[in-house]
């Protein structure tokens, strides 16, 4: 039977030399490289339950009475895009499922990225000649934030409304364009026009999937041009690359992998709630809520906001940059930038412009590891500060002390993260040397004792 | 009758489970992919992995078809990913036990500046006739920059891009009512100290941003109001734009002393951020990120007693952007 389709595919497409290619492929063998794996099997199950979900919703603002199967909500008044997202929840058979499994395979998705990013900056694997891939995933990470932001804000429930909101205080919030470019997006002042939940669903069921589909496709067609990286150590080289061939010995370990992501997410999908609409209510502009927290990949945003001081810049009384600016807009482009700017500083601080197939230890660069640590660290400190409400209510500790007290730590804690990973570094470079020492007179001496 | 169900299960493993000869039909060939030893065992645990798939599917199917099953969400989502789990277990099985492992050695390809000099060629002796080279790249240069700035000017219809005059304008003016979210009008009387209500203006469209109010009342003695606001809180009542000058979400929390010789003063609170207004002082903020004051509405009691709007707001609604200082709602 195969034999037959082989031959027939080769008689057509004269492709057998890239079927053995393809099938000899080789993967050098970590755990660390199976997050970006993750990611694309999550990334899978999302084109999947939103195809399904997309055949039931209904994104638009025409305003609505609810008469549904749900109680609570007899007789508000909604916009038929958060009537349909009810609708899907409670009405729609397997629609919750559907629902929930989408919403964690994003929270999955953009995790396995940020843990894939951590991996590539810790251990070097964005030096040449892979730095368009690093690129290229860099940009995946960042619309696949968009992407979920969007997503969540397309429902227009309570809490959808507020991120739009905030949403569009930032992009208020942009130097001199500011006002004008919210203009062209909600097609005016905030709450926007009708078009602007098409402008939405257009981007989130195809134009950012599509972007995201495209980018993931280069990035893994520089993958397997440039072949992995791989670590140090037995007889990998340079070089030489040493791994499993895709088939037959990757094969079941990806498709494996693929199939327990795919596991992983039904199962939370169908046990553990997320996001339950009905509970938060239909947005109004009036309206907000206590303790609204967004996904976790936005909380480092919501924090950055939270911890700024309350001032606008203004120049002799005319606002230049309103402050929403501050956490919004600069935070992540500093964030982000750095990431895309470190390789091309390590390249001149380091001046080593070699192509490395050999991956580093983190200790094996400590200058670069102190950096990401550091950067990393303080991220960290921003998304924790975003949660001092929940703190708040459930420690019972003051909001503001907390925040006063992020307040110097984002300062404080990146610099002594700095300081501690270039100093580990350094000591498990020093114990490795004295390791290495102790392993060469070791053998010195048992080489003369026989001698 | 046993017999016969006996005698099915011989029939069933000898036709589905017994062991072959193997696929090594081509011995005398030299083999790429590397010999190892047969895992009956552990083909027969991929076999009744698969099995359990298959069944945890057709229970998907089950719960599915089955209308008044209590926590179908959680079943559903159970069998389906049970399913899944299973064919992961069998990969995983497959690859440990029934496919050999090679290690392999690649070598990592090299940059080929020769072919990279090769396609440099082919470009430039493909243009060697052309002698007006910076005419010709200026040119096409101009066209492309100007097709493309055609290409993005129906980007403007998206939206009143250079018209700005729709951020300040709110539905407020003087002597209009005050109105709850039921459209009734809003008597001074109701209003008390220690509460708070969202009020709307009357026959206005209420989801704009310069609709809601948050209407409160305070001690006519704590208030401390810049000079130019005098009159705009009767009996103590103050009105605030409902939307938070920082990032536009809804002030939904009103901190009220309930004793105040040791609680802090009353305060107008954002929850997406936690930007604190004072209301006694006009709306000033004492915490949290908002860089400007939240604007105040103008108040008046009519001959009936309801709240009606003395003016438009002190400042633009909203959050902030460029300039927004320079601007007054309208």
């Amino acid at each position: 039977m195969f034999e037959k389709t082989a031959r027939s595919l080769d008689d057509h497409t004269h492709t057998a030399p890239f079927g053995i290619a393809a099938l000899r492929y080789i993967f050098p063998d970590h755990w660390s490289f199976l997050l970006g794996e993750i990611a694309l099997y999550a990334f899978i199950v999302l084109l999947g339950t939103g195809t399904y979900l997309a055949l039931f919703f209904d994104p638009s603002t025409a305003p609505t009475v609810y008469h549904g199967s749900y109680a609570p909500l007899q007789g508000a008044h909604m916009s038929q895009a958060y009537r349909s997202a009810l609708n899907i929840s409670l009405q729609v058979k397997a629609g919750l499922l559907m629902r929930q499994t989408h919403h964690w395979a994003a929270d999955v998705f953009i995790a396995a990225i940020a843990l894939h990013l951590m991996r590539v900056v810790f251990t070097g694997a964005f030096r040449r000649p892979r730095q368009l891939t690093y690129y290229v995933g860099l940009s995946i990470l960042m619309l696949a934030l968009l992407e979920g932001y969007i997503g969540y804000s397309m429902v227009d429930d309570l809490l959808s409304g507020m991120g739009l909101a905030i949403g569009y205080g930032v992009a208020l919030s942009i130097p001199v364009i500011g006002a004008n470019f919210a203009a062209l997006i909600w097609g005016g002042p905030f709450p926007g026009t009708p078009e602007f939940w098409s402008r939405m669903y257009i981007a989130h069921v195809f134009i950012l999937p599509a972007i995201l589909a495209t980018l993931i496709g280069i990035h893994l067609f520089l993958v397997a041009s440039l072949h992995h990286t791989q670590f140090r150590g037995g007889r990998a080289t340079e070089k030489r690359l040493v791994g499993v061939p895709a088939f037959p010995g990757q094969a079941p370990r990806s498709l494996g992998l693929m199939f327990a992501v795919f596991a992983a997410l039904f199962l939370l999908g169908g046990l553990v709630q997320i996001n339950p609409i009905w509970l938060w209510g239909p947005y109004h502009v009036a309206d907000g809520t206590n303790g609204a927290q967004p996904d976790w990949y936005l909380g480092w945003l919501i924090g950055a906001l939270r911890l700024m001081p309350g001032f606008d810049i203004t120049i002799a009384g005319r606002t230049v940059i309103p402050n929403p600016f501050w956490g919004g807009v600069l935070f992540p482009t500093i964030v982000f930038g750095s990431l895309a700017l470190w390789p091309t500083v390590e390249r001149i601080l380091s001046g080593d412009r070699k192509p490395h197939n050999l991956l580093d230890r983190p200790r094996d660069a400590p200058w670069r590891t102190a950096f990401a640590t550091a950067l990393l660290t303080w991220v960290f400190v921003i998304f924790l500060a975003g949660s001092a409400d929940r703190a708040y209510v459930i420690l019972g500790w003051s909001y503001e002390t907390q925040i006063e007290v992020y307040r110097v730590l984002v300062f404080v804690a990146p610099v002594v993260a700095f300081w501690l990973a270039h100093r580990i570094c350094v000591e498990l470079l020093a114990n490795d040397r004295i390791a290495e020492r102790r392993h060469q007179a070791e053998a010195e001496a048992r080489a003369a004792e026989h001698g | 009758m046993r017999r016969l169900g006996r005698w099915i299960v011989a029939v069933a493993v000898w036709l589905f489970a017994r062991r072959g000869e193997g696929r090594d039909r081509r011995g005398d060939r030299e083999r790429i992919v590397p010999a190892g030893p047969p895992a009956p065992r552990a083909e027969l645990v991929v076999a009744a992995l698969l099995l359990l798939a298959a069944l945890s599917a057709a229970a998907f199917i089950a719960v599915y078809a089955i209308d008044r099953i209590p926590d179908q969400t959680q079943f559903l989502g159970l069998s389906l990913g049970l399913a899944f789990a299973f064919i992961a277990a069998a990969l995983i099985v497959t690859g440990r036990n029934l496919v050999v492992t090679e290690e392999l050695d690649g070598e990592y390809a090299d940059p080929q500046p020769d072919e990279a000099e090769k396609l440099v060629q082919i470009v430039e002796e493909s243009g060697s006739r052309l002698s007006r080279r910076r005419l010709l790249g200026g040119s096409a240069a101009v066209a492309g920059g100007a097709l493309g700035l055609a290409l993005l000017v129906p980007a403007v219809s998206l939206g009143p891009v250079f018209d700005l005059e729709p951020f300040t304008r709110t539905p407020w003016h003087r002597g209009r009512r005050l109105v709850g979210d039921d459209g009734r009008p809003i008597a001074a009387a109701a209003i008390h100290q220690l509460e708070f209500a969202t009020a709307f203006p009357e026959h206005a469209d209420p989801e704009q941003l310069g609709a809601p109010v948050v209407v409160i009342r305070l001690a006519p003695s704590a208030l401390h109001l810049p000079p130019d606001r005098r009159g705009w809180a009767p009996e103590g009542i103050l009105a605030f734009s409902k939307i938070c000058t920082h990032a536009g979400c809804a002030i939904a929390l009103y901190r009220a002393p309930l004793f105040q010789p040791v609680e802090k003063p009353p305060a107008l609170v954002c929850p997406c951020h936690y930007s604190t207004f004072d209301p006694a002082t006009g709306g000033t903020v004492v915490f949290g990120p908002a860089g400007r004051p939240l604007p105040q509405l103008p108040l008046e009691i009519d001959a009936d007693g309801n709240l009606r709007a003395a003016g438009n707001f002190s400042g633009p609604v909203g959050p902030s952007w460029w300039g927004v200082r320079d601007r007054k709602a309208t």
